[in-house]
């Protein structure tokens, strides 16, 4: 209201400021807008109104032929539905055990540092921004050796592994915000280690583990190159890996790549659409800040 | 005296207790350590083994060739064309990112009415895989046969009376301006295909560009601008002299997320156009992938994805032990 | 209160993510996903066969499916894992292949081109010999000496060709061709005069594509064929070959100016599509290899109605040859599966199954040729009279490290026609040549 009082005598001039902001606000939603626009439309199409001359008409007839052929496959597609349950046991605990690790690791960086502690800490986050491409050949290499190469719990371990940096980042600066007197003060009610954990660190750790397992799970739910050269065998194909092989096929069949695209996006938007609110706040919290 | 025993007796039992636990605390972190010391420094290690070797064909040799893969590669004309693309799309996708985050950000931040709304349509690309921004913006940028019959974003142009903005996008094979330098065995200057990989990366990244800047712009104290504004400064002083400073550490950040994420780029270009046409919109990523992978040149592929891994340390590291000497101090 | 919101709320996320979890195990257990640890000891007529290849689309999917129906007739106990990667007509396939084989985990038996490409395989020690087999199986006298020379090395046999291709083909929209009063071009300068009518009509002469990142280094080697005739064009691809040879240049220029009169969206069109255009009517003729055959006859097209064929201008009189074939791994989880497998490739009745549907004729001579359609048939009877050239894209005269080097040079001259370039890298890669 104050602010009202303040710019009332320039009234025209915030007006016209107002239509400009609104007009580039606008202009940006039709950009972020459109492909989504393409992919709902061209979805919902059945194969006979599908032509390329017509891609931006909308459907005269709604039709999920589209989906089931991505899903179930048929005429030259290999559907993702196997590949999407695959997706679902590979994100899930990979997910979980990340939270719990990044979570520990967090909570050692920040409230018991030790001598090179912080130097430890600057070396697991430079894991973060490694080109995967450096550490590919000697990876199957590893997984081989250790009998985990094209299997399930192979790729949950090497997200994990390479989830560690940025888990442990975001649980570090989280808990640097929570006051060291609160840690002292659980040492001094002679709380151990895993005590201060549970009953001061984890209280005040839902944020961060929100923050996280969002996080992780997009990430490596969207992921491809590791899905590409560690589960190659077709039946352990994470959703990525199909949905390139969708589109790398045939150029011709391209509402079935729009309706995979969608499978493929739905998981992610959900957990965006829903806990959304969350990640932001979890992200004006300072969480992912440095 | 029974008071002083106790009083003496708890310092006594905390210093054990603080033994073990700082015991439990390195113990805790010991896994996530040694995971990383392998998986990270080993792989490197051995990767950069691997580039000094000359290991072609499906089995490994270990004969050591020195930096012979390496001069191989900076020599070829298609790795040189490699690092030109990786500016490229480094710069465009870096500039537009923070530009175009940081004007949605202050729009946004401008008392709008519906700005969950636009916020939410704003960063829900971020939520995407680089696969299906992949997929979905190839086909919007499959120029057809043009003007004529065309597809994509160019039939929508044509459809609603701005066919003049057609253009060949990612089919387009100019170099601009294309110099030639003697010793150089590529064409200098920004290759236009990149231009639409570029706008698909942004689509997906700017948003979350937005949201690090909307928690910076939320984080400035209103007082302080207010009493800039009652000192007489105009909105734009204000957001000069002082949104603008404050927010310089969230650019860093952004700089350095978003700079990475560019100089490792694969998955959006692998599914945009695969690095053509030609391979003016290749990067090393797709290189080193093809290389390897299907002439079986495992030892020059190991080069490449080590160039890339130092141009990714070089402007990572100075950011990271930066941090490092801030937060000590701190 | 705040942090208590946000506890439920992770705790509904987590129990949600865990019956998903859930959910997530039942259908995908019920899928006969039998672990590599599975004794490989199978009842006889058991077990499971996983066949690795890149055969996705219209034709080629119908004729792997063809065989395998045959496959589990003949053995109805077998899971057959149809492991296939698309696109980059076999590119993203045999990275898949080879880091399986770097990982130890080799699928039972993959598709290869017989020829130099199978040579990589066979030093890397990943196969096993076969000669044995052929005998057993008596492939060897049904199979042209020719072929077999091609899957021969080190004095043994590696793989059991499925099929044989012909890569110089040139497809046209017989519509377009009778509206203006045109014949098929039969040398490199009719292909000129015909294209130069087409354009002035607006019509797109040649198609080609290029998202596959082998259609243009395709259309060269049919036009290094037309321009050094079969011989000297075999010579090309021997260690030590020269490539100065002025006539390389030449066959530059002319891949130059037949890209000129292409379609310029080349680049985000996959082979497929480039056919597409052809049978669309928006393009007249497309070079390609007779799996383009496959491809029509799945769009419900009829060849001497929608679509003609001819060799490649400049080609005609030499059948420029490829073959897919499937080899048994080393270290196969599903050693007698997967012998089954190959025994039923190299078999008649495998093979006039595979064939009609793939658009590509048999590897065998005493195929039942009336199962064939008429353009198959004039390509077995071509196989068998004309002269042979082996296609350097795709795998049969020259090793995958070359291959790379060639194929990059010329989608980099799909991109900026420089012809100087394309004969500078073409030099440089002949140092891969081995």
């Amino acid at each position: 209201m104050s602010s009202v009082a303040i710019l009332a005598p320039g009234r025209r001039r915030i007006r016209w400021s107002r239509v400009v902001i609104y007009s580039i606000m606008i202009a940006f939603l039709l950009f972020f807008l459109l492909p989504v626009y393409l992919l709902l439309i061209t979805s919902f199409k059945s194969f006979d109104q599908v032509s390329l001359s017509r891609m931006w008409d909308l459907p005269t007839r709604f039709s999920l032929e589209s989906f089931d052929r991505a899903w179930n496959g048929g005429e030259g597609v290999i559907g993702m539905r196997g590949s999407f349950w695959n997706s679902v046991q590979l994100v899930v605990p990979a997910t979980v055990i990340s939270c719990i690790l990044g979570s520990l690791n967090g909570y050692v960086l920040s409230k018991w540092r030790f001598p090179g502690s912080e130097t430890l800490f600057t070396l697991i986050l430079f894991g973060m921004f490694i080109p995967y491409q450096s550490v590919l050949v000697p990876l199957v290499e590893v997984l081989r050796e250790i009998r985990l190469y094209a299997t399930i719990p192979g790729l949950i371990l090497v997200h994990v592994v390479y989830g560690i940096p940025i888990t442990t980042l975001i649980f570090r600066n989280y808990y640097a915000t929570v006051p060291n007197e609160l840690v002292e003060a659980g040492k001094i009610d002679g709380a151990d280690f895993f005590g201060i954990y549970r009953h001061v660190m984890l209280p005040l750790s839902a944020p961060g583990f929100v923050v996280v397992a969002i996080w992780q799970f997009t990430s490596i739910w969207n992921e491809f190159l590791f899905g590409l050269i560690i589960t190659n065998d077709p039946q352990l194909r994470p959703v990525t890996v199909a949905l390139q092989n969708l589109s790398g096929s045939q150029f011709t069949q391209w509402n079935v790549q729009m309706a995979g695209a969608l499978l493929v996006a739905l998981p992610p938007l959900l957990v965006y659409i829903f806990l959304g609110k969350y990640f932001l706040r979890g992200l004006l919290a300072g969480s992912l800040k440095g | 005296m029974r008071q002083a025993k106790t009083l003496s007796a708890h310092p006594a039992r905390r210093v054990r207790w603080m033994h073990r636990d700082r015991a439990i605390a390195l113990a805790m972190i010991a896994p996530s350590a040694l995971a990383i010391a392998v998986f990270v420094y080993g792989f490197i290690g051995w990767t950069a083994y691997i580039s000094m070797t000359d290991w072609r064909g499906l089995t490994m040799s270990t004969s050591f060739v020195g930096f012979d893969n390496y001069l191989t590669i900076f020599n070829t004309g298609r790795f040189q064309t490699n690092i030109r693309n990786l500016i490229v799309f480094t710069a465009f996708f870096l500039a537009s990112c923070l530009v175009i985050g940081l004007l949605l950000a202050v729009l946004v931040d401008s008392r709008i009415r519906a700005e969950g709304f636009f916020r939410s349509v704003y960063i829900f690309p971020m939520a995407l895989s680089f696969i299906v921004t992949g997929v979905v913006w190839q086909w919007l940028f499959a120029p057809g046969n043009w003007p004529n019959d065309p597809t994509g974003i160019n039939l929508l142009f044509k459809q609603s009376g701005l066919g003049f903005l057609q253009a060949a996008w990612t089919t387009d094979t100019n170099v601009v301006p294309g110099w030639r330098i003697e010793g150089v065995r590529t064409r200098i200057g920004i290759p236009m295909a990149m231009i639409p990989v570029v706008v698909a990366a942004v689509w997906q990244m700017s948003g979350f560009v937005m949201a690090m800047y909307l928690a910076g712009l939320r984080g400035i104290p209103e007082e302080i601008k207010e009493a800039a504004r009652v000192d007489g400064a105009t909105e734009w002083q204000v957001f000069r002299t002082i949104t603008l400073p404050m927010l310089q550490p969230i650019t860093l950040s952004a700089v350095i997320i978003l700079g990475h994420i560019s100089l490792k780029i694969f998955d959006l270009i692998v599914t945009m156009t695969g690095g053509a046409p030609g391979n003016n919109t290749e990067v090393p990523g797709l290189y080193m992938y093809e290389i390897t992978f299907k002439a079986n040149k495992f030892a020059e592929g190991a080069a490449v994805a080590m160039v890339m891994l130092v141009v990714v340390a070089l402007l990572v590291a100075p950011y990271l032990i930066y941090n490092r000497r801030t937060e000590v101090e701190r | 209160m705040f942090t208590t919101k946000w506890l439920k709320l992770f705790g509904i996320f987590s129990i949600l993510a865990l019956v998903l979890a859930a959910c997530g195990g039942a259908p995908a257990t019920t899928q006969p996903t039998a672990a590599p640890s599975q004794p490989t000891t199978a009842p006889a007529g058991g077990g499971k066969l996983e066949i690795f290849s890149w055969w996705t689309n219209g034709g080629e999917a119908d004729g792997l499916n063809a065989m395998f129906d045959i496959y589990k007739q003949q053995n109805p106990n077998i899971d057959i894992v149809n492991a296939t990667v698309a696109g980059g007509a076999g590119t993203n396939a045999k990275t898949v292949l080879k880091t399986r084989l770097q990982g130890g985990q080799p699928p039972d038996s993959w598709q290869v081109h017989a020829g130099k490409e199978l040579t990589s395989y066979v030093d890397a020690g990943q196969m096993e010999p076969l000669t044995q087999f052929f005998k057993e199986q008596g492939f060897d006298k049904v199979m042209p000496p020719k072929l077999l020379e091609q899957i021969t090395y080190n004095g043994e046999i590696w793989s059991v060709p499925v099929n044989i291709h012909r890569s110089n083909v040139l497809w046209y929209n017989i519509k377009i061709f009778q509206e203006n009063g045109l014949t098929p071009p039969k040398t490199i300068d009719d292909f000129f005069t015909v294209a130069e009518t087409l354009q002035a009509k607006g019509i797109i002469p040649l198609a080609v594509g290029g998202k596959d990142k082998f259609e243009t280094p395709h259309l060269f080697e049919s036009v290094l064929l037309a321009v050094f005739g079969p011989e000297d064009y075999a010579k090309l691809f021997q260690p030590g070959a020269d490539w100065n040879d002025p006539r390389v240049r030449q066959a530059a220029e002319i891949a130059r100016r037949m890209l000129e009169y292409s379609n310029s969206d080349r680049s985000s069109l996959g082979w497929a599509d480039a056919a597409q255009l052809v049978l669309d009517g928006k393009a007249a003729m497309t070079i390609m290899g007779d799996w383009a055959h496959g491809y029509f006859i799945s769009k419900g097209a009829k060849v001497g109605v929608d679509y003609g064929y001819a060799a490649a201008p400049g080609t005609e009189g030499v059948f420029m040859w490829l073959s897919d074939s499937f080899g048994l791994a080393k270290g196969a989880p599903n050693p007698a599966q997967a012998k089954a497998w190959l025994a039923l490739c190299g078999s008649r009745e495998g093979q006039d199954a595979f064939n009609p549907k793939k658009g590509s004729i048999p590897a065998r001579t005493d195929a039942d040729v009336s199962l064939y359609d008429e353009y198959l048939q004039y390509s077995i009877k071509a196989f068998g009279s004309e002269q042979l050239a082996p296609s350097v894209v795709h795998g049969a005269a020259a090793p995958e490290a070359y291959m790379t080097e060639y194929g990059n040079a010329l989608n980099v001259f799909a991109s900026d026609l420089d012809v100087d370039a394309v004969v500078e890298a073409l030099q440089d890669a002949a140092k891969d040549l081995k």
